[in-house]
C-alpha cells in the first residue's frame, strides 16, 4: 500500500523497472492495448507513450484556452442580446475545457503550472488555426462552423483514446461541443439569409476560414512524424487525410444549405470514390503560421501571458489567505 | 426626486418604446434593473480570456451570463430586448453609475461585485418577498434570480476576505478599490419609482453587510460621502460616468451600423 | 528564473483538488476530474462552477488530492484477486429452476 494519489503521478516507482520486469511490464501493457482496453494513471507505461500524451493533451488544452481570444473578441460586441449570451456561453465552455484537459495531463505527472510555463515560453504549440484573426461578426460563425466542425472530426474518435482520463476528458468536452458548432451555423444562416452587406460578411470569413481549417488536420500522413505510433498506441484512431476527407464531405453540402461557396475551384464529387475531389492545401502557409509567422501569434501569446502575470498578485493572495487560515486554529470554513 | 431628471427623449415614441409605455412605473423598474444586469454583464464580458485563473474565468463567466439572463427578461418586460439595449442613446439608460465602472484590476472587479450583488440580493430579497397578489412581473423575476444573486455575492465575499487578508499588495489593491467605488454606492438607495421597497432598510442591511465583510477582510470602511456631489443627478436619472458612453459605443456600434438587419 | 522567483511561483501555486459529482439523488459521487483552488471553499465553488455548468449534480464532494490514499497497480494482485474466487457471491452463481421468477 503507498499513499500516492490514484490518478495522479507517474507509477513510474512500479518494480524498479529494469530487464525481465520491464519486458514483462511492457508485454501487459502492449496486451491491454491490443485488447482495447484503457490504460489508467498509475499503470506502467512507455516513456514515448507517457510523452507524447502530455504533448498532445497539453497542445489541446492550450489551444482551448488560446482559443478563446479570437472569440472573445466579439463577445462586447455581439449584435444581439441572445448572441451575446451565447457567446459568453461558448467562450466559457472553452475555458472549461481547457480545464478538463489540463486536468486530464495532470494524471501524467506534469503540474498545469509547468504546462503554461511551456505554452507562454513557446516550448509548446498551440493550434495554429488561433493566429488568425477575428475581423468581422461572422468570424464567429465561421469559428463554430468550421473550426469547431474539424474540431469535433478530430475529437469524436479521441473518445475511444487508449489513455483513459484523455478518453473521458473528451467525452465530456463532445458533447458540449455540438452546440458550438450549431451556433456557428446558425449564426452564418442568419447572416446569409439577412440583408446584402451581412450576406457579404458571411462569405468573407468563409472564403478565409476554409483553407486554415482544412489544415487543422496536420500534414498528410506521410509526412506526419507522429502519426504511425500515435496510430499503434491506439491515441489516435484515424489518419490526417482520412479525417480531412471526411470533414471536406461533410461540409460541401452544410454550405450549399448555407447558400454560400467553398473557395476552392478545384472542389467537386468523385463519383469513383464517394467523396469530394478538393484543391491543394498551400502548406508553406501551415508551416510559416506554426513557425510563429502567422497574423496573431504574437498578439495570442503576449495576451496570455500578460493574463497570467497579472493575475499572479491574485493567485498569491489567495494562497497567502490558505496558509494564515491553514495555521489559524479555528477557522470558519471549517465550521460551515 | 424620482420624475425630476427626464430624459431629451423620454416622453416621444423611442425604437424600443412603440407603445410610449416606458413611463408607466412598472416598466421604469424593470428598465432600471434590467439595466444594471445588462451593463454589469457588459463589463463583466471583458474579462473573457483575461482573469487570473482559468478557473475564475468560468466563475466571472457564470455570472456575466446570470445577469445578462436577468436583464433580457426585465427588458423584455418593456419591449423589444435588442432594441432596448442597441439603441437607445446614452441618457436613456437607468443603471447605477457603479455597475458602469470600468473592470480595472481584479480587486475593482470584486468590490464593485461586492457592493452591487450584497445590494441586488437585498433588492430581490424584499421584492421576492411580497404578497402573492402584489407580485409583479418584476417580482416574479427577483424570485428567481435572488438565489443566482446570493451565489455571486458569496462569491465577491469569498475574494474580497482573500484579497483584503491575502498579501499586502492584494490588501493594498483592495482597499484603493474599496475607497474608490464607495462614492457611488449611495445612489443604490434612491428609490425607483414601482418598486415596492423599504429603501431605508435595504441601506441599513447594505451597509451592515458590506461593512462586517470588509471587516473581517481586514478592510477599512471608507468615511467619506458615497456620493459625488453633483446636482446633474445619476444613474437612474441617465446621468452617467465618462467611461459609459465609451461601454455603449462598443456595445452598440455593430448593432447600429446594420440598421434593420436581424441577428 | 532564479530560484527565489521560482520559489515564490511554487508557494502561489494552487493545490489540486479531486471532484466527485453526485448526479441525481439515488446515486453515488463518482469522480469527474479536478481543478485547482487556494482552499476548500473556493474549490467547492471552482467544481461547482466547471462540472455542473448544465446542471449536471446535485451534489459535490472536492477532496485534496494529495490525501488520498490508494491501492497501487501492481499490489493489484494480492487486493483483488480473492475475490475472483469468490463467484458464490455474484447471483449468477445459483441454479435458478426453470419457470420460477422474481428471484
Amino acid at each position: 500500500m503507498t499513499t500516492v494519489l490514484p490518478e495522479r503521478g507517474p507509477g513510474g516507482d512500479v518494480g524498479g523497472g529494469v530487464g525481465a520486469d520491464e519486458a514483462a511490464l511492457q508485454a501487459a501493457f502492449d496486451a491491454a492495448i491490443s485488447a482495447d482496453e484503457r490504460i489508467e494513471p498509475r499503470d506502467w507505461m512507455p516513456d514515448g507513450y507517457r510523452a507524447t500524451l502530455i504533448r498532445q493533451i497539453a497542445q489541446h488544452a492550450h489551444s482551448e484556452i488560446i482559443g478563446m481570444q479570437p472569440e472573445a473578441n466579439w463577445i462586447t460586441r455581439a449584435p444581439s442580446l441572445r448572441r451575446k449570451a451565447i457567446l459568453m456561453a461558448k467562450v466559457q465552455d472553452e475555458a472549461g475545457h481547457g480545464l478538463y484537459l489540463y486536468s486530464a495531463a495532470e494524471t501524467l505527472g506534469v503540474s498545469r503550472d509547468e504546462l503554461l510555463d511551456k505554452l507562454h515560453s513557446g516550448r509548446q504549440k498551440y493550434s495554429s488555426i488561433f493566429n488568425y484573426p477575428t475581423l468581422t461578426w461572422a468570424d464567429v460563425g465561421a469559428i463554430g462552423w468550421l473550426v469547431d466542425g474539424a474540431a469535433i472530426t478530430n475529437q469524436v474518435p479521441l473518445c475511444r483514446c487508449s489513455y483513459g482520463p484523455y478518453a473521458r476528458a473528451m467525452v465530456r468536452v463532445c458533447k458540449e461541443e455540438s452546440f458550438h458548432q450549431r451556433q456557428g451555423y446558425e449564426l452564418l444562416l442568419a447572416l446569409s439569409r439577412g440583408t446584402p452587406a451581412q450576406h457579404a460578411m458571411a462569405q468573407d470569413a468563409v472564403d478565409r476560414w476554409w483553407w486554415p481549417s482544412l489544415m487543422m488536420f496536420g500534414p498528410p500522413d506521410a509526412e506526419s512524424a507522429h502519426s504511425a505510433q500515435s496510430m499503434a498506441w491506439k491515441i489516435k484512431r484515424h489518419g490526417n487525410d482520412e479525417l480531412r476527407q471526411r470533414f471536406v464531405d461533410i461540409c460541401v453540402p452544410q454550405a450549399e444549405a448555407l447558400g454560400l461557396t467553398l473557395p476552392d475551384p478545384d472542389l467537386r464529387w468523385n463519383e469513383e470514390r464517394g467523396s469530394y475531389d478538393f484543391g491543394e492545401i498551400d502548406w508553406s502557409e501551415f508551416q510559416q503560421v506554426l513557425k510563429g509567422n502567422g497574423p496573431c501569434n504574437e498578439q495570442r501569446i503576449s495576451q496570455r501571458r500578460r493574463a497570467h502575470e497579472e493575475g499572479a498578485w491574485v493567485r498569491e493572495a489567495a494562497a497567502a489567505y490558505a496558509r494564515k487560515r491553514a495555521a489559524a486554529p479555528s477557522n470558519e470554513d471549517g465550521r460551515r | 426626486m424620482s420624475g425630476t431628471y427626464e430624459t431629451p427623449g423620454g416622453t416621444h415614441e423611442t425604437p424600443g418604446d412603440p407603445h410610449g409605455g416606458r413611463d408607466r412605473p412598472g416598466h421604469r423598474a424593470a428598465l432600471a434593473l434590467g439595466d444594471d444586469a445588462l451593463v454589469l454583464a457588459q463589463r463583466l464580458g471583458e474579462w473573457a480570456g483575461h482573469a487570473p485563473e482559468l478557473e475564475e474565468d468560468v466563475a466571472l463567466a457564470n455570472i456575466a451570463l446570470d445577469l445578462l439572463g436577468q436583464a433580457r427578461t426585465l427588458l423584455s418586460l418593456v419591449g423589444d430586448e435588442d432594441k432596448l439595449a442597441y439603441l437607445r442613446e446614452e441618457r436613456e439608460f437607468r443603471n447605477v453609475q457603479l455597475v458602469e465602472q470600468p473592470n480595472g484590476d481584479f480587486a475593482q472587479t470584486i468590490i464593485r461585485q461586492l457592493y452591487f450583488s450584497v445590494y441586488q440580493e437585498l433588492l430581490y430579497g424584499q421584492l421576492a418577498g411580497c404578497r402573492p397578489e402584489d407580485a409583479t412581473p418584476v417580482a416574479a423575476l427577483a424570485a428567481k434570480a435572488v438565489k443566482e444573486t446570493a451565489y455571486h455575492r458569496d462569491h465577491a465575499e469569498q475574494w474580497t476576505l482573500r484579497l483584503g487578508d491575502g498579501t499586502e499588495e492584494s490588501h493594498r489593491r483592495a482597499q484603493h478599490a474599496v475607497d474608490a467605488l464607495w462614492r457611488y454606492t449611495g445612489e443604490l438607495f434612491q428609490p425607483v419609482e414601482g418598486l415596492d421597497v423599504d429603501w431605508d432598510n435595504l441601506r441599513a442591511t447594505w451597509t451592515t453587510s458590506v461593512r462586517s465583510v470588509l471587516e473581517q477582510a481586514t478592510l477599512r470602511v471608507p468615511e467619506g460621502p458615497q456620493s459625488a456631489v453633483w446636482a446633474a443627478g445619476g444613474g437612474r436619472q441617465g446621468v452617467h460616468t465618462e467611461p459609459f458612453g465609451r461601454l455603449l459605443a462598443e456595445m452598440q456600434h455593430l448593432h447600429r451600423s446594420h440598421p434593420e438587419a436581424s441577428w | 528564473m532564479s530560484e527565489t522567483s521560482q520559489q515564490h511561483r511554487a508557494r502561489a501555486e494552487w493545490p489540486l483538488w479531486e471532484v466527485f459529482v453526485r448526479s441525481r439523488r439515488g446515486l453515488s459521487h463518482t469522480h469527474v476530474g479536478s481543478v485547482h483552488a487556494p482552499d476548500a471553499a473556493l474549490a467547492l465553488r471552482n467544481a461547482r462552477d466547471l462540472y455542473t455548468r448544465r446542471s449536471e449534480g446535485v451534489s459535490l464532494w472536492v477532496v485534496p488530492a494529495d490525501r488520498i490514499t490508494a491501492s497501487s497497480p501492481d499490489e493489484k494482485d494480492p487486493f483483488f484477486e480473492p475475490a475472483a474466487d469468490k463467484a458464490y457471491r455474484h447471483p449468477t452463481f445459483y441454479e435458478v429452476p426453470e419457470g420460477v421468477r422474481n428471484l
